[in-house]
């Protein structure tokens, strides 16, 4: 009973916080919108290169690669000039009939690939045509054969049939895609992660820096001073904050749905329980380490420590490709779970059901946190 | 023994190596006030943590409203105001006391009645709707003392209740402590305004964490053969 007046008391005071309330509803769909006009930006990078003694055949090729042009040089100084003058991005030099060399500015990553996969692609291409005159003169020469044995021998002729010459077609390929669309790129990926980091991250330290308030200021002591229960506090602040994190949620969703056109698979009531019981746990989490923490500006140091670290490990990089003890530090972080929880739901559209692991492991986190919280409220009160 | 509110027994208390309590008895009865004076670091809050059960002592007997502390439940009966104003500033003050009066127990059909009459005693009526950050520091202290008295308690225990409080007021709040004690109940209070210790029944002078001197003011200060109880603090000490 009393934690419900604990909760009203909470939400009171935050409501009445204008700049906190908006830092946790405005800044993540701000940060997610600059997010979505960054990462998908650089699907149109277009690159030039130089060419010197290049086939024209290849050369013909290469430019005709999606987002390559090409610039025939007849000197390789001359091309060397233009790559320092950053006019083009690659130099392709024919040294001998089969012996390109490459050079690339290399400044730019992206581009350099886009350069090796459009040479490659061109290659292939010259190579295939070449391949099919040969294979249309091999098919007359076959003809003429044909032709000759049935002028001299008309019986053996009878059970030689000639494979008729098929209408080339064009290879079509049709893209389906699973989720989202073809415009859907690394900020999709992200956006579940991200989702959870801002509620992780606002619930963490605003509710951290709440009960810090409530410690120096005096308050807590007072409360203290009151027959409430010391699970009664934890619960009120619980309730509180979980109702502020399903806000969030909401908000963030909203947003990214409908301004930035972002799939969500699954339901919307499973990506809002995720979120929920994640803030339920940053907020156990925020709690704890304000007891550790003596003023507001020590709890700002626990962001690089406890906050950051949680978005590297929680699957915005790829763990695959890292060595195992590293992946195994991703285990002891709630939001690895959370974002695996929240990727399965949006991309996937996985049932809460099928999510047993990542639940069952945030429950504990927020069961053994809360105890802890619970049993370090003793420090102020020994019943 | 049933008329005493406080029964302090031989209680001693070590934070780490540092005694701070080293055998504190005093009691405080129905409609009585003692006030508990000492120097800074004498051990004047860790008495009052310890009769609250905030803290347990590690020897000797806490007895209040004849349960051993720490108990939890006993907490309502108990009007408590800390050094710190300790109010939530955003909210008004109509707010904050009924937020501590729900947290107390205050039974809900009496909690506006409550409210009323708490703001009455410290002035504060006209102002209960506004904001806390908007108050002055005197009436900061007056609301958390407003909200010690809610729900009517037993027993005050009040830490420095005057301190930037203006004369006028702090008569005022005097008459009422007195008006308290009249009516049966019993104030434990520490100051470190020493003409404020004549005012009170009973004075425990705290030293070192030992009590140097107990009595009524009037009795200590025949003992000292001195004048006011400053001159017997002060010679207590040792200075004079």
């Amino acid at each position: 009973m009393r934690s419900i007046y604990i909760a009203r008391r909470v939400i009171s005071e935050l409501i009445r916080d204008k700049r906190t309330l908006a830092m946790m509803f405005v800044a993540p769909v701000l940060i997610m919108f600059l997010m979505k006009l960054i990462f998908t930006q650089s699907a149109t990078t277009s690159v030039t290169v130089a060419t010197v003694g290049v086939d024209g055949n290849i050369r013909t090729a290469l430019n005709d690669v999606k987002h390559v042009s090409v610039e025939k040089k007849s000197t390789n100084a001359a091309a060397k000039k233009a790559l320092k003058d950053q006019k083009v991005d690659a130099i392709v030099h024919q040294t001998s009939d089969d012996h390109y060399t490459v050079t690339y500015a290399n400044t730019d990553a992206t581009k350099t690939t886009l350069v090796k996969a459009g040479f490659k692609a061109a290659l292939a291409q010259v190579g295939v045509k070449q391949l099919k005159q040969t294979t249309v003169k091999l098919s007359q020469t076959v003809t003429q054969m044909a032709t000759t044995i049935q002028k001299v021998a008309p019986q053996a002729a009878g059970n030689l049939t000639l494979p008729k010459a098929k209408q080339q077609a064009t290879t079509k390929i049709t893209n389906k895609y699973n989720y989202g669309n073809k415009d859907t790129g690394f900020f999709n990926k992200i956006v579940p992660i991200l989702m959870g980091f801002f509620v992780f991250f606002f619930v963490f330290l605003i509710s951290g820096m709440a009960l810090l308030k409530e410690r120096t200021t005096g308050t807590l002591d007072r409360l203290l001073a009151t027959p409430v229960r010391r699970g009664e506090i934890v619960l009120g602040y619980m309730m509180s904050y979980g109702i502020l994190a399903l806000i969030q949620t909401v908000i963030i969703v909203l947003c990214t749905v409908g301004f930035m056109g972002v799939e969500i698979t699954g339901t919307l009531a499973a990506v809002m329980t995720i979120n929920f019981l994640l803030a339920l746990v940053a907020l156990a989490f925020g709690i704890l380490m304000s007891t550790m923490a003596q003023s507001e500006f020590q709890m700002m140091q626990f962001i690089p420590i406890i906050v950051i670290p949680q978005v590297f490990f929680s699957g915005i990089v790829p763990l695959d490709s890292l060595a195992s003890w590293v992946k195994d530090i991703s285990y002891i972080l709630p939001l690895t779970y959370a974002g695996n929880a929240m990727t399965q739901i949006i991309m996937y559209g996985t049932k809460l059901t099928s999510l047993g692991l990542d639940i069952g492991v945030l429950l504990l986190f927020l069961a053994v946190l809360t105890a802890l919280n619970i049993r370090g409220m003793r420090r102020y009160r020994k019943v | 023994m049933a008329d005493l509110l406080i029964d302090l027994n031989h209680l001693q208390k070590k934070f780490g190596k540092e005694t701070v309590l080293k055998d504190v008895t005093l009691q405080v009865a129905k409609g009585e006030i003692l006030g508990l004076i000492g120097p800074s670091g004498a051990g004047k809050s860790t008495v009052i943590k310890t009769a609250l059960g905030m803290e347990v002592a590690d020897g000797g007997q806490a007895l209040v409203l004849d349960t051993q502390m720490p108990n939890r439940q006993l907490l309502g009966r108990i009007g408590y105001m800390a050094q710190d104003d300790a109010l939530y500033e955003a909210l008004s003050a109509e707010e904050n006391l009924r937020f501590f009066g729900r947290m107390k127990g205050v039974d809900k059909t009496q909690l506006a009645e409550q409210i009323a009459h708490v703001a009455a005693v410290v002035d504060l009526t006209p102002d209960l709707k506004k904001t806390v950050s908007g108050y002055s520091g005197g009436m900061k202290r007056r609301l958390s003392l407003a909200i010690a008295l809610l729900g009517d308690p037993e027993l005050l225990i009040l830490d420095e209740p005057t301190v930037g409080i203006d004369p006028a007021l702090r008569r005022k709040i005097w008459k009422e402590l007195h008006g308290l004690r009249d009516a049966g109940r019993g104030v434990l209070i520490t100051t470190h305004v020493m003409d404020e210790a004549e005012l009170v029944d009973n004075v425990a002078l705290l030293l070192g964490g030992q009590v140097m001197a107990y009595g009524a003011p009037g009795m200590l200060e025949a003992q000292y053969n001195v004048k006011t109880i400053e001159q017997v603090f002060l010679k207590a000490e040792g200075v004079a």
